[in-house]
């Protein structure tokens, strides 16, 4: 049987994750209310604006019930707005979080809009040929512990960053495969899928 | 590192889809902008005066003060965007040299030129346009815009001209959907649209870039309806900051955009918002001085 993805539908480019799922032939739900959230298999936090998106998962009461099903296991792929999302501790920042991920995070890491870029990262888990990332107005990690996976890293300034991590049942990128045709990371995410529904069953 | 580019049309095109679903809020000062980031607007839009000020004032209407854009660009942590003339390339030059996020070449100001819009590929900073129709909308992108909205008719509180040219952009795709493919370099003659791009759309099926509301939209149910129509978010320009409690208007603005399906939930955040902004009838506005008709 292929899992059922919520694929939280509050703001953002929650659609793209849709259609790149539906590439991979999985199925998916808009997560847009608490009702919505039971029986998914895993959840797609998608990229748009972290304070908007957190204030709707708070005002929906979608914030405690989706923290706690992270917290007892349920697979969550975060980009960029959703990997902020995760973290829990955001620089200079108080706005409502997951904080699922003992990580530091720093938004608008890169400086305004005229700063994104596209970027081919080299990303030693997904092989040939490097990942092209879509950083937009992008965040990175600046703390983690060292039980995490480290999958890939950027370059400000001549220091490196997190750019995209794993630990347990998180998978988390600044940038954005969902805006583009290359699915490895969609991918990945549906293999730890598999992985937790066999240690559950 | 070094295969690092900044500028391209991915990411001027992907900041557009990460504000989908969102509501933009026209704000004239740092603390407006606190109040429209605090009630969830995914973007705001700096301005030295909002359209119905800028309407009932007259003369006119230039690019805000940068000081003032750069400001409201330190209070908040969301994408801020500027306005800029028709054709005003300095402007524009000017917010991207601030750092602005986003530029609206838009009819809101006076136009600066008769003839042309900006060419907007060649900036790194991203542009959206306004359209009454496909042929404006893909001339815009095909200019460079990485993001398109409704004109309607901005300033009156009043949402039937963004249903207008929201429904007669839709309706001309359905159009260019149905026609024989080699009537498609006709349809882009009439229409004054790039014939490539009126390819793309007959293929795709919609416009290649995200597409907003704007010009008129004053309640949550206006909101909402934009939504039903098929449009990707929402510009609230005086609606907001012009009614009687802008921070529970705005935050009601916002929700009816997430869940404009949810008519219960509707129902509950339109109550007791406090008095709309003051509405105008489109038909009392002579043609002369309606904001849609510029733009080329």
């Amino acid at each position: 049987m292929t899992p059922l993805i919520g694929v939280l539908a509050l703001q953002g480019a929650f659609r793209e994750h849709i259609d790149a799922f539906k590439r991979l032939g999985v199925g998916t739900r808009e997560i847009r209310a608490l009702r919505d959230i039971a029986g998914i298999d895993a959840l797609a936090i998608p990229g748009g604006e972290s304070t908007t998106i957190g204030k709707l998962l708070t005002d929906t009461g979608l914030m405690p019930a989706t923290r706690e099903k992270i917290a007892s296991g349920l697979p969550v792929f975060g980009t960029c707005a959703g990997m902020i999302l995760l973290c829990e501790e955001i620089e200079d920042s108080s706005q409502p979080r997951l904080g699922s991920l003992k990580a530091k995070v720093r938004r608008n890491a890169f400086g305004s809009q005229v700063d994104s870029f596209e970027e081919n990262l080299l990303i030693p888990e997904l092989g040939d040929p490097p990942f092209p990332a879509v950083f937009i107005r992008a965040p990175f990690i600046t703390g983690i512990g060292d039980e995490a996976r480290v999958l890939a890293t950027v370059n400000k300034d001549g220091e490196n960053y997190i750019a995209a991590v794993r630990q347990d049942n998180i998978l988390t990128t600044a940038f954005h495969p969902e805006l583009t045709a290359d699915d490895r990371f969609h991918k990945y995410f549906l293999k730890m899928i598999g992985n937790s529904a066999k240690r559950t069953t | 590192m070094d295969n690092r580019e900044t500028g391209t049309f991915k990411v001027k095109a992907g900041l557009a889809q990460m504000l989908k679903g969102g509501v933009i809020m026209d704000v004239t000062t740092p603390e407006q902008a606190k109040i429209a980031e605090d009630a969830g607007a995914c973007a705001v839009m700096a301005l030295e005066r909002v359209p119905a000020d800028i309407r009932a004032a007259g003369g006119v209407a230039r690019m805000a003060d940068p000081g003032i854009v750069e400001k409201i660009k330190a209070a908040v942590s969301i994408p801020v965007m500027a306005k800029a003339r028709i054709g005003h390339f300095v402007e524009a030059k000017i917010l991207e040299a601030i750092g602005a996020d986003y530029i609206d070449e838009s009819e809101v100001l006076t136009p600066a030129d008769d003839r042309y819009h900006i060419d907007k590929r060649d900036f790194k900073i991203p542009f959206v346009c306004g359209c009454r129709n496909l042929g404006e909308a893909l001339r815009r992108i095909g200019e460079g815009a990485a993001m398109i909205r409704t004109k309607g008719e901005p300033g009156t509180g009043n949402v039937v001209e963004a249903v207008r040219h929201c429904r007669q952009v839709l309706d001309q795709i359905r159009e260019l959907r149905a026609i024989p493919e080699d009537e498609v370099s006709n349809f882009a003659k009439e229409h004054g649209a790039p014939l490539e791009l009126c390819r793309e759309v007959r293929k795709e099926g919609k416009l290649p870039v995200v597409n907003f509301a704007a010009g008129g939209i004053a309640t949550p149910a206006d909101a909402a309806m934009m939504m039903h129509l098929g449009l990707d978010g929402v510009f609230v320009g005086s609606g907001i900051f012009k009614s009687g409690d802008p921070a529970k208007r705005a935050r009601a603005i916002v929700q009816a955009v997430t869940n404009y399906n949810d008519y219960d939930l509707l129902a509950r955040i339109s109550k007791d918002l406090g008095e709309a902004m003051v509405g105008i009838n489109i038909s009392s506005i002579p043609q002369e001085e309606r904001m849609q008709e510029r733009g080329w």
